[in-house]
């Protein structure tokens, strides 16, 4: 289910359904902190290890990643409101842009707005829980910068990363949660 | 219901900041309850619409641009509030646009500038009024007059004129439908959640207003329910396909052996269970037309001679040791060609089974044909449909090989061994795409491995044919022991097992990559047991000669013994009919066919023996030696000598295609071998599966296997047409038996064909036959169809051609394209500045969604001076995200409203509402690329 249904005229019941799921699945995470009935209080912030608890998440090697970058001062807290963030940009019928731009905040670990060897690096390490040696796991860093840098500058900058992105047959079907 | 309606209010209004914390309710419960709040939109707006008219909407206009100076004011709100904020700012500003819009397209702005002079001072006031009263129910109370005026006044402008002239009509039309375009590509808007809601309601609450104005109410149904449908439609087609996989059989098994040992093993594995799902095919065919019929219909056991076990053999045809050789009551049963009556028709269906039973061992053929060609095209489509993915290979292993869908933790086990495996294979290619070594001792090597094993296949292939003599003679001897029996496949077994392994020690010389090195392999253990094979197959043939020749003789003595019995009893008592001598004591002839099929069956029951004790010692025992005794043990056994086994795919996929080879040749004199086969394939695939979980150990190189299973598939091809080869040699050449199978009594076994078309087909059918069958039809069809081929052949090529000279030409674009940028990055740093402002809107242009919504507001971009007082300051305010930007002097309004078009901006986040300024987070640069940031 897609959060974005929601903003579609058609099938109220769904609507409210996914909404409320998503409400209740953030509320479920921690009962005593988020109020059911949120008329009066001000913002709630859960902490990053309770939205890493999620069965979504809790198992993805990124999950730290997807949490700072959907959350408001990058320390994976998460409010309500970069909850249904989280989930709406990582539903099914997000568009493709909107996804590869965030796939690559999640993949640039130093924040630096580009993805350069050492965000590669931890990519790699995080996907394959160190099972690679070093030898290999830097060729893999070489060939990807060979394959996806357009611009020849050594990293990959949001732009290449598109470029790439793009032509992945199945980015589009492993980058995303269904709730 | 206050609370409902107050969450909606605000939603809708923006006022976030009197209430911060209730903006939450206004996110969550509001979305459930939005529908009923926008029906009470409705009548209130109904009933407003002509009272409040122009002069409300100018009045918000007013508002809102206080409200941009009271949050100055209001600086230490909480965050939350303010990201609020930032989204009611924006949809302020988004109204605006929008009526500028409206107001650009009617042409009266200049009555609207002439008026709003005067009323933004009014509201202003009024806006200090509520300011003093911003607490408790009057608070609320204003929020939602706020909120009427503020609905009303995105769409008043026109509203009060609706009734006036048909011109008008159409524009509100045409805002309707451009309001109905924004709530369809809104999903793909980069926004925040806030201001998705915010933006949707209104245009929502405008679209049904005017809809029904307009008398086009019923249409949003309609479009309602077929958008309905289609969600539907598309939530089923996925369902489906998760059915649909969930459906093929032992998927999860092959895809958690595949991250663990390769695409190469699991190729093996999706091998054996195409095999397993043919198998059955042809089990059901043989079965259901065949063996079934003459069970339920024919003549039971003991009614006639060759459904009978000979007295001779009757004493012991029900031992174990003799049932094991497919002797006694198993050679007379169903499962056996001897069985057949060779009546034309059996029970009162009047089933034709001899015809029946020519036809299925045909059309086993023929299907296993189709299906082999068919899956092998198919193969050879897919490999060539994705042929240009090689550019991003591991950049695309990288960011997309993981599924952020995995909720289980083995599962995610498994990934993360099959990323690592996936990952091992694309460096095992890429290792050896770049080696270069000396070629001259590589050559060498070669040919020198390659002379070895021919010397190897040669020497299996005498000791076969050496075997197989000699067990002619072995069962000439009355007292031959169990050794002596089974020799021939005692020692073709023995070969399989130890010629595999040698080979592949003697390919190491070579050198090759895995993959190519498992084709040789394939090759190799090919040619092995093809040999055998056919040795076994040139003895067998000896035997049936020499069984054929035995059977004169017997037919003779079996002829005198029944005449013989019919004298004795007509002698005796010459008026009653004579007492039917005893099935059991007819002579019988040696029926070559049924010593075939219990061949092959015998074969095939040993292979499957062999195969699964090789792998329960081999594998298992090995595993558990070396995994056990390590502990005390002198040297390693896990590192060392005997280590745990790797997979063999070669040989496996090797056992299976001959073991198919010996079904289809067997099948015909076996009809029960298919049955036999599919147990075999079913138990091999939980076997195999678990033996290779369980005591296995990755390659050493793990390689990717080829895209299509075509190398299998052509060897299956190949021996599937060496099988035929002795079957239909022995159908068309040899008599059938005289006293066993379904042909007997007729000269050649195809006699059947014309005896049904002659006797249960109309007259002009076998003269029609009889033409088709002349050589003088046959030999130019068979021309022509060559013909036929020789030029498909060649048209595919001429592609084949044309396709690669495209291939090429695409990649040296693309390197000139890559050659290009670079020379531009250095050479001319100016133009790559340039680009990279131009970069945003011709990223848009690209994005067909955001197109669209470019076309909306581009009215706005091209009349922006028109209206300079209110424009500019929300256009600027979300953008730069502070607040000190946020309020901007009027006077900057001229510059800054064109050069700032970034509502459609093509990256998410970038317009994003945030009311904080960004100080708070320095340096994160969250939701806003660097580089788009307006120069």
């Amino acid at each position: 289910m897609h959060i974005c249904c929601l903003l579609n005229l058609s099938s109220v019941e769904k609507q409210e359904d996914t909404w409320d799921g998503l409400f209740y699945r953030y509320r479920d995470l921690a009962p005593q902190l988020v109020p059911l009935d949120y008329t009066d209080k001000p913002a709630v912030t859960l902490p990053y290890e309770l939205i890493a608890s999620m069965p979504e998440l809790k198992d993805n090697p990124f999950r730290q990643r997807i949490a700072e970058v959907f959350s408001e001062h990058g320390d994976g807290n998460m409010t309500l409101d970069n909850f249904l963030d989280m989930f709406s940009v990582l539903s099914e019928m997000a568009p493709r842009d909107l996804k590869a731009y965030y796939a690559f905040k999640i993949y640039d670990f130093n924040n630096d707005d580009y993805i350069c060897k050492s965000d590669l690096e931890k990519t790699v390490n995080k996907l394959t829980r160190n099972e690679l040696t070093p030898e290999e796991v830097s060729l893999v860093c070489e060939k990807v910068i060979y394959e996806a840098d357009v611009d020849n500058d050594g990293k990959l900058s949001l732009e290449d990363f598109q470029h790439m992105i793009i032509r992945a047959p199945d980015f589009l079907s492993t980058f995303h949660i269904r709730i | 219901m206050g609370k409902k309606k107050k969450s909606a209010l605000q939603v809708i209004m923006e006022d976030g900041w009197y209430h911060p914390g209730i903006e939450f309710d206004g996110e969550v419960e509001s979305d459930t309850e939005s529908e009923e709040d926008e029906v009470k939109d409705k009548k209130t707006n109904k009933q407003r619409l002509r009272e409040t008219g122009r002069a409300s909407r100018l009045q918000s206009k007013g508002k809102e641009k206080d409200k941009e100076d009271k949050e100055e004011d209001d600086s230490n709100e909480e965050d939350s509030g303010c990201q609020q904020n930032g989204a009611s700012r924006r949809k302020n500003y988004q109204r605006k646009n929008r009526d500028g819009k409206k107001a650009g397209v009617e042409g009266s702005q200049q009555r609207e500038r002439g008026k709003k002079a005067p009323t933004k001072d009014q509201k202003e006031s009024e806006n200090k009024e509520k300011k003093t009263t911003k607490e408790g129910n009057e608070g609320k109370n204003k929020q939602k007059e706020n909120r009427k005026n503020s609905t009303t006044s995105a769409s008043s402008n026109s509203s009060d004129e609706e009734s006036l002239s048909e011109e008008e009509l159409a524009m509100l039309m045409e805002q309707v439908e451009q309001k109905k375009k924004l709530i369809s590509t809104m999903r793909n808007k980069p926004w925040r959640m806030v201001k998705k809601l915010s933006v949707l309601r209104e245009a929502q609450a405008f679209v049904e207003k005017f809809e029904g104005a307009l008398g086009k109410g019923k249409g949003k149904k309609l479009y309602a329910y077929k958008m309905m449908m289609a969600k539907k439609w598309v939530k089923f087609k996925r369902d489906f396909e998760n059915f649909k996989t969930q459906c093929i059989p032992w998927e999860m098994k092959i895809k958690e052996v595949e991250s663990h040992f390769g695409s190469s093993v699991a190729s093996y594995f999706i091998f054996l269970r195409w095999m397993y799902g043919v198998n059955l095919v042809l089990f059901g065919l043989i079965f259901g037309l065949v063996i079934i019929p003459e069970v339920l219909m024919g003549m039971p056991y003991g009614s006639m001679p060759r459904k009978t076990v000979p007295r001779a053999e009757q004493a012991t045809a029900m031992d174990f040791s003799v049932l094991w050789d497919f002797e006694g009551y198993i050679k007379y049963s169903a499962l056996f060609y001897g069985y057949y009556n060779n009546q034309r028709t059996i029970g009162w269906l009047k089933y034709r089974l001899p015809m029946a039973y020519f036809m299925v061992g045909i059309s086993v053929f023929g299907y296993s044909l189709m299906v082999v060609i068919r899956s092998m095209a198919r193969n050879a489509n897919e490999s060539t449909a994705d042929g240009d993915d090689d550019n991003f290979v591991f950049s695309w292993k990288m960011f997309t090989s993981w599924d952020y869908l995995i909720g289980n933790a083995e599962t995610a086990d498994n990934k993360f061994a099959s990323i690592t495996t996936s990952f091992k294979e694309s460096i095992v290619d890429e290792q050896e795409s770049n080696k270069d070594e000396n070629i001259h001792l590589r050559r060498f090597l070669r040919v020198l491995a390659n002379v070895l094993i021919i010397c190897c296949l040669c020497g299996s292939g005498y000791l076969i044919y050496f075997v197989v003599k000699r067990s002619q003679t072995f069962s000439k001897m009355q007292n031959a022991g169990w050794y002596e029996r089974n020799e021939v496949e005692i020692v073709m077994s023995l070969l399989g097992m130890f010629c595999p392994p040698l080979f592949e020690t003697i390919a190491a010389l070579e050198n090759y990559h895995p993959r190519i090195g498992l084709k040789w392999q394939l090759g190799r253990i090919f040619a092995l047991f093809l040999g055998n094979l056919y040795t076994f197959l040139l003895a067998l043939m000896d035997d049936v000669n020499e069984k054929l020749a035995e059977e004169d003789v017997v037919k003779n003595i079996t002829y005198w013994t029944l005449l013989g019995h019919h004298n004795l009893s007509v002698g005796n008592d010459s008026t009653a009919t004579p007492p039917p001598l005893d099935p059991a004591d007819v002579p019988r002839g040696p029926c070559w066919e049924t010593t075939v099929g219990i061949e092959f069956v015998r074969l095939t029951v040993s292979d499957i023996l062999v195969t699964f004790i090789t792998i329960l010692v081999g594998d298992f025992i090995r595993a558990c030696f070396v995994r056990f005794v390590n502990y005390c043990w002198c040297w390693d056994l896990e590192a060392g000598f005997p280590s745990y086994a790797e997979f063999d795919i070669s040989g496996n996929v090797l056992g299976l295609v001959f073991n198919q080879g010996m079904i289809w040749m067997g099948s015909f004199y076996a009809p029960g071998l298919v049955g036999i086969n599919v147990l075999r394939l079913l138990t091999s695939m939980y076997f195999q599966c678990w033996a290779v979980m369980t005591s296995n150990v990755p390659h050493e190189r793990v390689f990717k296997a080829s895209k299509s299973n075509n190398f299998y598939m052509g060897l299956l091809l190949l021996i599937l047409f060496l099988s035929l080869l002795p079957v239909a040699y022995t159908i068309m050449s040899l008599p059938p038996s005289f006293d066993c199978g379904p042909f007997s009594g007729k000269k050649r076994m195809y006699d059947v064909i014309q005896e049904t078309i002659e006797l249960d087909f109309p007259l002009f059918v076998a003269k029609i036959f009889s033409y088709v069958a002349n050589p003088g039809l046959i030999i130019p069809a068979i021309l022509l169809m060559v013909l036929a081929i020789y030029y498909l052949n060649s048209v595919s090529e001429a592609y084949q051609r044309a396709n690669a000279e495209l291939k090429k030409k695409m990649q040296m674009q693309r390197e000139e394209e890559k050659n290009k940028r670079n020379n531009k990055a250095t050479t001319n740093p100016m133009l790559q500045d340039l680009e990279d402002l131009l970069t945003p809107s011709t990223k848009t242009e690209t994005h067909p969604n955001q197109e669209e919504e470019k076309k909306m507001e581009s009215p706005d971009r091209t009349s922006p001076v028109r209206k300079p007082g209110r424009g500019a300051v929300p256009d600027g305010s979300p953008m730069t995200g502070g607040r000190g930007a946020a309020f901007t002097p009027p006077s900057h309004v001229f510059v800054t409203q064109p050069l700032t078009p970034r509502v459609w901006a093509p990256y998410p986040g970038q317009p994003r509402p945030r009311g904080h300024p960004m100080g708070l987070v320095p340096g994160r640069g969250r939701g806003q690329p660097r580089y788009l940031q307006p120069a």
